[in-house]
């Protein structure tokens, strides 16, 4: 097991008190797995990715374990994480195409990273460049300032940096979003081919562009207002999605092909609660369809089916009326 | 007649160190759109989709061509005229978080548009309005006058925007990236908004890279890449049976729930897809000329008319099917046309935007009743 994330809690520290950006996550990743995160913006999806590896000085660390291969990483102390980051944890920023500093060159900045490191540039050079050929970047880009690259060229430059090392996990936040389709397939393709070529061992991917991961995540989970909604293998969460959030969220993206005139598609009502006071009970129950009365109760995040999670009283009671509905589609 | 005509818009910006290159950022632009209807302008970034929008909306001048709204050259608007026709033409841009200044009330878009065009309304009759206009944008005003911005979602703060628009009379509405900053359960309601406006007979030009949205919501699609449209037609024309390469490649490209990319061809970015079995040229005219980076080409096109090279072959394709880098670097005193060296010669520097705007794009031609292509140079 390489990622094991248990009863996670990460909090700002705000002058109106502790805003629970993460409250209570806990999952797991796969040796070679792909997990993509996905919810909408102030979910927590951010927050937490950031949380693996660098916490801000207005983050607090409200509880919860990270063992990664086994070690338990010392998320809430700064100093002590720095050991494991490149090499045990990296990530690609969410703004990786203005992660660069712009006075300096890029193989400066691989120098730099890696001195930090206490490794010499010389020793990975070589292999630097092979991996700067294999995202189709030129040779010479090491001799360039990063406002000499493109967009796209900035985010593969920055990508190898981030892997320079061969982390065990990889955080990858937001890397397709400001992208066009074709640089974005291209990126979601390197970044399984990075995988594949064992550069990195797992790989957390974080958008709320749910057709991006259908693409390239074995599992999906979904994050509602700090807590976890859904998870379970790509495909299962994409055609067969349990939760409400998910269905709607998945009903309310367009597909190429269809128009308004054949199916008007649905947004979901409402905004996602403040987290600074959230309410009690299920959080997405003001904006659900499906609410009931037990809904004022938290509902736990529970394996529904086999590899399917999910947190959601409504899903849980039709499971008990029609077990035998259910049961098929876990074996389709 | 249509309500607005885009004809032959070339746009050319000065661009590189000093000023000293030329960049077409548009040529030879030419469709219309009629009243009531939605154009959806695709284009990757640098295509000049925005450029566009900017130039209908006046904030650009056009370097040549005429764009005509209701037979009148907006071109040539004066204080007056334009004054009538910002009344009737409106934008809405992509980053609603950025269009208002946050140390002020976001319902102060709407106060500034009432000296201007509103000054005989009485209050009653200026409260009335507001709130039919904020009920077409289904807006509780409540929850939205008297806020500031930030008190505002990103949904509310777009309809805020197309609120303020509808105010005014306005026809058409030049709709840029307006959603891609929203989550996707709010750029639904956005997007709806305007469905429901359109069939009201507002005319919408909708500039989006996402394909799907265009898709979703247009009558007509114009596929525009580097300030060229390759393709143009009715939208399931053109989505259903797409015949340029670079069409084809970039719907390949679209991630979508319930097909994998796999499925597809690999993407070729610089669309160098052979057409119809002949191997096209590579159909990426590289209108960035005098750019240090393709310094190489402008060495190799030679001749006067023609300084910039239309031809940028690329070597070997990249290995993962990645968009096309900067070649090698000639060192900045190799150039012999150097910006620096072109400072002083304004009579160069005409010419070449002279060239730039003669310079004709691949033709359109129809290849059946309203879709067209652009056929690929030959030779």
């Amino acid at each position: 097991m390489s990622l094991k994330v248990d009863n996670l809690r990460i909090a700002y520290r705000t002058l109106h008190g502790d805003v629970g950006a993460v409250d209570g996550v806990s999952f797991s990743i796969q040796d070679g797995e792909i997990m993509g995160l996905a919810g909408e913006s102030g979910c927590g999806k951010s927050t937490l990715g950031n949380s693996l590896i660098f916490m801000e000085g207005r983050m607090k660390h409200g509880g919860g374990t990270v063992e990664l291969d086994g070690k338990t990483l010392p998320i809430g102390d700064s100093r002590a994480m720095n050991q494991y980051r490149m090499r045990d944890v990296s990530i690609i920023p969410q703004y990786a195409m203005s992660a660069l500093n712009p006075t300096k060159k890029i193989g400066t900045l691989a120098a730099d990273l890696l001195k930090s490191r206490g490794v010499r540039y010389k020793s990975v050079l070589e292999e630097l460049k092979r991996r700067i050929a294999l995202v189709g970047l030129p040779d010479n880009v090491v001799d360039m300032y990063p406002f000499e690259l493109s967009g796209g060229m900035r985010q593969r430059a920055t990508m190898v940096l981030s892997t320079m090392l061969n982390p065990s996990l990889l955080i990858a936040d937001e890397v397709t979003s400001a992208l066009d389709v074709s640089t974005q397939r291209a990126v979601g393709e390197m970044l399984m081919e990075f995988r594949d070529r064992q550069f990195v061992k797992s790989m957390i991917v974080i958008t709320h562009d749910l057709s991006v991961l259908a693409q390239i995540a074995d599992s999906i989970l979904v994050m509602y207002a700090g807590k976890l909604a859904e998870k379970a293998d790509a495909r299962t969460v994409v055609d067969n999605p349990l939760h409400p959030y998910t269905q709607l969220l998945l009903g309310s993206l367009p597909e190429v092909g269809l128009r308004y005139e054949d199916a008007a598609l649905v947004g979901i009502p409402g905004r996602p609660p403040s987290l600074l006071h959230p309410p009690s009970g299920c959080r997405f129950r003001a904006r659900c369809p499906f609410a009931f009365d037990k809904c004022a109760e938290e509902p736990p995040f529970l394996e529904l089916q086999r590899g399917h999670q999910v947190a959601c009283w409504k899903v849980m009671q039709d499971m008990a009326k029609e077990p035998a509905v259910q049961g098929q589609n876990a074996s389709r | 007649m249509s309500m607005l005509q885009i004809d032959r818009v070339t746009k050319v910006y000065k661009s590189g160190t000093f000023g000293g290159g030329m960049k077409a950022a548009l040529r030879q632009v030419s469709f219309d759109i009629d009243n009531g209807e939605v154009v959806a302008l695709i284009g990757e970034s640098g295509s000049g989709k925005s450029t566009l929008g900017k130039i209908v909306l006046r904030l650009v001048p056009v370097t040549s061509g005429r764009v005509f709204f209701d037979g009148q050259d907006i071109v040539m608007l004066k204080k007056g005229g334009l004054h009538d026709y910002y009344k009737q033409v409106q934008g809405v841009f992509q980053d609603p978080f950025s269009s208002y200044n946050p140390l002020y009330k976001a319902d102060r878009v709407f106060e500034m548009l009432r000296p201007e065009y509103f000054s005989h309304l009485s209050h009653q009759e200026w409260e009335a309005k507001l709130d039919s206009a904020l009920a077409d944008v289904s807006l509780n005003p409540g929850d939205v006058l008297n806020k500031f911005p930030h008190q505002l979602s990103g949904g509310q703060q777009q309809r805020l925007l197309v609120a303020r628009a509808l105010l005014l009379d306005v026809k058409l509405l030049i709709a840029d990236e307006i959603i891609s900053m929203l989550d996707a359960s709010t750029r639904v309601d956005v997007l709806n908004l305007l469905v429901g406006l359109k069939k009201r007979g507002l005319g919408i030009l909708f500039i989006t890279h996402d394909l799907s949205l265009g898709n979703y919501i247009s009558d007509r699609t114009v596929i525009l890449r580097q300030g060229v449209v390759l393709e143009m037609g009715l939208t399931p024309k053109v989505f259903g049976n797409p015949q340029h390469s670079y069409t084809r490649s970039l719907l390949t490209a679209v991630p979508q729930l319930h097909k994998r990319w796999d499925h597809a061809p690999a993407v070729q970015h610089d669309g160098v897809v052979p057409v119809n079995g002949s191997a096209a040229r590579p159909s990426a005219p590289t209108t960035a000329i005098k750019d240090f980076t393709s310094g190489s080409d402008v060495a190799a096109a030679g001749g006067d008319s023609r300084r910039y090279s239309r031809s940028a072959t690329h070597p070997a394709r990249k290995p993962l099917g990645l968009p096309e880098g900067p070649g090698p670097r000639p060192s900045l005193m190799d150039l012999e046309d150097a910006p620096w060296r072109r400072r002083g010669s304004r009579h160069d520097r005409v010419n070449e935007q002279k060239a730039l705007v003669a310079d004709l794009p691949p033709q359109l031609v129809e290849c059946e009743e309203g879709h067209y292509v652009a056929v690929e140079y030959q030779g």
